[in-house]
């Protein structure tokens, strides 16, 4: 034993400084916790190693929820934003989706502010190498140095730097993105507790200087005219800043067969990387080979910054050689003399499998022991920030004893992804997606803060004044609501006038106000005319009533589901059921609950593998066990 | 609450009475919608519980059946929940009809081992009675899966495949379009897709017409004619599918290796096994082999075993008539028109079966042949897969829930509301197919959007 290494005692260890670690460290801190959060590079805080926009369909969707459950990513991309889109804005309000591009410079430097800022967290540089266990319980962590830092909870955010392997080409580097330093002890250490580990990878493409693009040959992308912030504490009125625009180009034939020539050059084809890619962020070279017929795909031109001049060549991710990338980005017009600054390249790194935790992100195995971000499988910014968040309010909420916060697929898009990472089967890095959201009218990005302020209030995220206000709102809203399905309306030439002008059918007997919000050619700002009773309310609650009113039967609908599925949900498990006691389950299903042990009923029915009629006989088993305890 | 379920009782034999029950929340909502007294005036609702009444049950305007219905509320009963139990006519078709009214009215079809399950859950069963009823469960969904898939014709599976195959599509490319907007343009979509919703809701009606003539599945006595070659197998098959008997034959296009037939016998249907190997060759025990042989007359709910009267008993009928044992049975003593070297009461001794003499040639016996089969029928000797009219219901019920929620994506089209409106409802329908064809979502639509659609920064 040796005695002359630095000891010290905090109460929660984040293991990495990304966008989950940021999230994790600023809750366990923020709820009262003594925090030490590692990286390799304190100069590389809240990095956006990939593309420089955060948000976008869905992922603008977790955005708002962690911002609403007290998380700090949506306040800094609104500092620090130099574009911002309401996408699917022709479409329904459920899918309406906030994208900014942010400055990413800007952003890190604030986030590091906010972190150096923040009482009870501390930032330190530095590898950790081995997690110290006792009894199945974490007690600290090791240092590459040989310091230990004894603590109550861990909450690893290694993002893409296990293992991580850099190639384009033949060429390979063991480092993390951008050349930064690699970590390569803690996947022993993590495999030596009894971790199932996986190797995924991901790629990002080139960087070239904007000074060297002919824009001329590009359709310009500009951003929303009226800026809506992601923070629901930000003064809409502090967003409103002049812009910077993107680009559109597109490949073509020419970019196609410069790919198709050098096919066999490609470490993907090679076999030279063996980490399993997402699907649905493919590189060029797999978009081509993929996707034959197709004679053209966009290519979305980016600023990196204002501090830079660099552009992100979106839609072009590549590992392909040096040489051949040069040839076929000049093969995209507008690119013909741009100068790469930086190449395109894949990136291979450790992650978990993640069935070994727990919804709340504790692992299963390890007390104490939390996760998030793409060390749990995921990819993606906001994917990493909304587990960080869950799996530092949990690990603070373990240590105080007080009862964790486990979201539902009901309750917030960060609910599903959560539970389709533990739950599922995943063979790529996850991303999140509308589709995956079955009740996605309730999970709009619009109610957020109705649906979750009151859950980051009771962890002790939101405070009292915030809390209030959102009370506030809710009542406010139900009480328009009430009063529009009571106000009633004749067919007065001025109603009759009005709706002539909607395009709308004129009235033949009396009616009321919401029968006439929810007709598809009328809104509520429409009606102002002819309600005069109607009250002066802040464009939120009038967006709530309007929302409620005219979507009021799909919304009544998945209602009904979610009715059906809480009661799966609520019928919990107990930690220590033996499976094996269950005698009438399949082999298969015991096998996957024994691997999988979830949480509820509703959970152990979406492991596939596990059939209606294993839930029944798991139903009849429990009421058993209830019955003899 | 729990959905109020609605199970066949008894045995799907032809026997005397057949006993419909409800149980559930809405049971006596669901009774009330359908029940009428003899005068019309008792109102089923407000009788006293654990008594019984005797009227009809409608469908509409229609009289279904003449029923003694009892009415016993929760919790003395036998899951605890409010329960109806119908007693109806035992005959095949007026079951079906009555659960099919019930089915109509509110309730759901019973899972297998459901009433079992709610009776535990609800505590009306001892705790000891706890593996049993698990043991139950899985026995009884493991079957009815198997049948489900099995009894569903080759071709009825294809076209549920396809059309789900197809909405699939159309899924995944509107959620494409909304988590990736600025590769996917939706304009003049909406008219697009409900051209295709039009036509998939009228491929889903034409399913449910084949349901209704109870085409979907493979209803029926499965029935397999064994014998030594040229004993008259296949005249004996020609006679019995002759031009006065209904013939119903596997819809064409289907994959199946074996040609099945229906033959209908005066409402009771004898589905042929291998057919196809007895018209090719006559020497089908030959041909195919003592095992396959084993194995037809394991699947089958009845053996015809045809023996030439004119030849002497050898070691193939031996081995024919081993495999009749413990299994039902009719000789056909044939040939009649010749010299008889086996006699009548040998065969009765040796297998144990009514032995039915007939000349194929010269068309006697025919007739006893039949009555025979009737009688077997309706003393219930004769009992096949009960699950089979279940999985028609059940089939049914998921076709029609699959038509209304296609119904709601026209109606979301008309109404001019955004495409992802549509993708909600058009789900639904392709999740309620899926249950006919025993396939869950799981990962489909994921796996489509990425596998056809270019998506991705």
């Amino acid at each position: 034993m040796e005695n002359k290494t630095l000891e010290k005692t905090c109460d929660i260890v984040v293991v990495g400084a990304g966008h989950a670690g940021c999230e994790a460290a600023l809750a366990g801190a923020r709820l009262g916790l003594d925090t030490v959060m590692f990286t390799v590079s304190v100069d590389s805080i809240a990095l956006m190693p990939c593309n420089p926009n955060v948000g976008g369909s869905s992922k603008g969707h977790l955005v708002k929820e962690l911002d609403a459950l007290g998380g700090e990513m949506g306040k800094n991309i609104d500092k620090t934003f130099i574009q911002s889109k309401m996408l699917n804005k022709s479409k329904g309000p459920a899918v309406h989706s906030l994208r900014a591009q942010a400055d990413k410079q800007a952003y890190s430097t604030e986030m590091r502010k906010t972190l150096e800022n923040q009482e009870n967290l501390t930032i330190k540089q530095g590898e950790v190498t081995e997690l110290l266990v006792e009894d199945g319980k974490i007690t600290g962590v090791k240092l590459y140095s040989g310091a230990i830092y004894h603590c109550q909870a861990v909450v690893l955010c290694t993002g893409t730097y296990l293992k991580a392997r850099c190639i384009y080409g033949d060429v390979s580097n063991y480092t993390g993105p951008n050349g930064l330093q690699a970590a390569n002890y803690l996947t022993d250490s993590l495999k030596s507790l009894g971790i199932e580990m996986f190797r995924f990878k991901t790629g990002t493409p080139a960087r070239i200087a904007g000074n060297t693009i002919d824009y001329s040959k590009m359709e310009e992308q500009f951003g929303d005219e009226r800026v809506v912030p992601f923070s629901f504490s930000t003064d809409p009125e502090s967003v409103q800043i002049s812009q910077k625009s993107c680009w559109l180009t597109y490949t073509n034939e020419k970019t196609h067969e410069i790919i198709r020539n050098n096919l066999d050059r490609s470490p993907l084809y090679s076999g030279m990387i063996e980490g399993t890619g997402p699907r649905y962020c493919p590189s060029i070279e797999d978009k081509v080979v993929r996707f034959a017929d197709k004679n053209r795909h966009q290519v979305f031109i980016e600023p990196e910054g204002l501090y830079t001049n660099e552009m992100y060549i979106g839609g072009m991710s590549s590992s392909l050689p040096e040489d051949v990338q040069d040839a076929m980005y000049h093969s995209v017009p507008g690119l013909e003399h741009a100068k790469i600054v930086k190449n395109a390249y894949a990136i291979e790194y450790d992650c978990i499998n993640p069935r070994q935790l727990y919804p709340t992100l504790e692992f299963k195995k390890i007390k104490g022991l939390f996760s998030g971000g793409q060390f749990n499988g995921s990819s993606g910014y906001e994917e990493a920030a909304a587990q960080g968040l869950i799996a530092g309010i949990n690990a603070a909420m373990e240590i105080k004893g007080q009862e964790q916060l486990v979201l539902d697929r009901s309750e917030a898009y960060i609910g599903v992804l959560i539970d389709d990472l533990v739950t599922k089967e995943n063979h790529e890095p996850y991303r999140m997606m509308t589709s995956r959201a079955e009740y996605r009218l309730l999970l709009r990005q619009d109610n957020a803060d109705l649906r979750l302020r009151k859950k980051g209030y009771q962890v002790g995220l939101i405070d009292e004044e915030t809390y209030q206000a959102v009370l506030r709102k809710e009542e406010a809203i139900q009480k328009e609501i009430d009063r529009t399905e009571h106000a009633t309306i004749g067919g007065t030439p001025q109603v009759q006038k009005l709706l002539e002008e909607k395009g709308s059918t004129l009235l033949k007997s009396g009616t009321t106000i919401a029968e006439l919000i929810r007709r598809p050619e009328l809104n509520y700002e429409d009606l102002a005319p002819i309600d005069p009773e109607r009250p002066e309310l802040p464009w939120d609650v009038k967006q709530q009533v309007e929302i409620n009113l005219k979507y009021e039967g799909y919304i009544k609908r998945q209602l009904k589901q979610v009715e059906q599925f809480k009661k799966l949900e609520a019928k919990k498990i107990p930690e220590d059921l033996d499976y094996e006691k269950v005698g009438s389950l399949r082999i298969e299903a015991r096998q996957k609950l024994e691997l999988y042990r979830p949480i509820s009923i509703g959970q152990a029915s979406r492991i596939s593998g596990v059939s209606p009629a294993d839930i029944s006989v798991l139903l009849v088993y429990l009421e058993q066990y209830r019955r003899n305890s | 609450m729990d959905a109020t379920i609605a199970a066949i009782s008894t045995a799907m034999s032809a026997s005397g009475i057949g006993i419909v029950r409800i149980s559930g929340e809405k049971a006596m909502d669901v009774i009330a919608n359908i029940y009428r007294s003899k005068n019309g005036k008792k109102d089923i609702r407000e009788v006293g519980s654990h008594t019984i009444h005797y009227g009809f049950i409608y469908d509409g305007e229609e009289v279904v059946d003449e029923v003694l219905v009892m009415i016993m509320k929760g919790p003395h009963t036998y899951t605890g929940e409010d329960t109806v139990e119908i007693d109806c006519h035992g005959g095949v078709y007026a079951m079906k009809r009555v659960l099919e009214t019930v089915l109509k009215n509110g309730a759901i079809i019973a899972e297998p081992g459901e009433f079992t399950k709610r009776a535990f859950l609800n505590g009306r069963l001892d705790l000891s009675q706890a593996e049993a009823v698990m043991d139950v469960i899985q026995a009884k969904n493991s079957m009815a899966l198997k049948s489900s898939v099995e009894q569903l014709k080759g071709s009825v599976q294809k076209a549920i495949r396809e059309i789900r195959a197809r909405l699939l599509h159309q899924i995944a490319y509107i959620e494409t379009a909304l988590d990736d907007p600025e590769h996917f343009d939706l304009t003049g979509y909406p008219q697009e897709l409900l051209e295709i919703v039009e036509k998939e809701s009228e491929n889903i009606s034409n399913l449910l017409k084949t349901a209704d003539d109870g085409r979907m599945i493979q209803e029926g006595i499965k029935t397999v004619i064994l014998g030594k070659p040229n004993a008259g197998k296949s005249s004996l098959l020609n006679f019995l599918v002759g031009e006065d008997r209904a013939i119903v034959t596997e819809i064409a296009g289907t994959t199946r290796d074996i040609l099945e037939e229906y033959i209908s016998l005066n409402g009771i249907t004898l589905r042929m096994i291998d057919t196809a190997g007895i018209r090719e060759t006559e020497d089908i025990v030959e041909k195919i082999g003592v095992g396959k042989a084993k194995q037809m007359a394991e699947d089958a709910d009845l053996i015809l075993y045809v023996v030439d009267s004119s030849l002497p008993l050898d070691e193939n009928d031996r081995e024919i008539m081993e495999l009749l044992s413990g299994r039902k049975s009719i000789v056909i003593y044939n040939k009649t028109d010749l010299e008889a070297a086996v006699s009548i009461e040998e065969l009765k001794e040796k297998t144990g079966s009514p032995v039915i003499p007939v000349s194929v040639v010269e068309e006697t016996g025919l007739r006893q042949l039949e009555d025979e089969i009737r009688r077997m029928f309706f003393h219930g000797e004769l009992s096949f897969n009960d699950e089979v009219y279940i999985t028609n219901a059940r089939h049914k019920a998921a076709l029609e829930e699959a038509k209304e929620s296609l119904k709601l994506v026209k109606e979301s089209i008309n109404m001019g509301m955004a495409e992802d409106f549509f993708s909600i409802d058009l789900m639904s329908a392709y999740e309620s197919l899926g249950r006919i064809v025993g396939e869950s979502v799981g990962e489909d639509l994921v796996n489509e959007i990425f596998s056809k659609f270019c998506v991705g920064k």
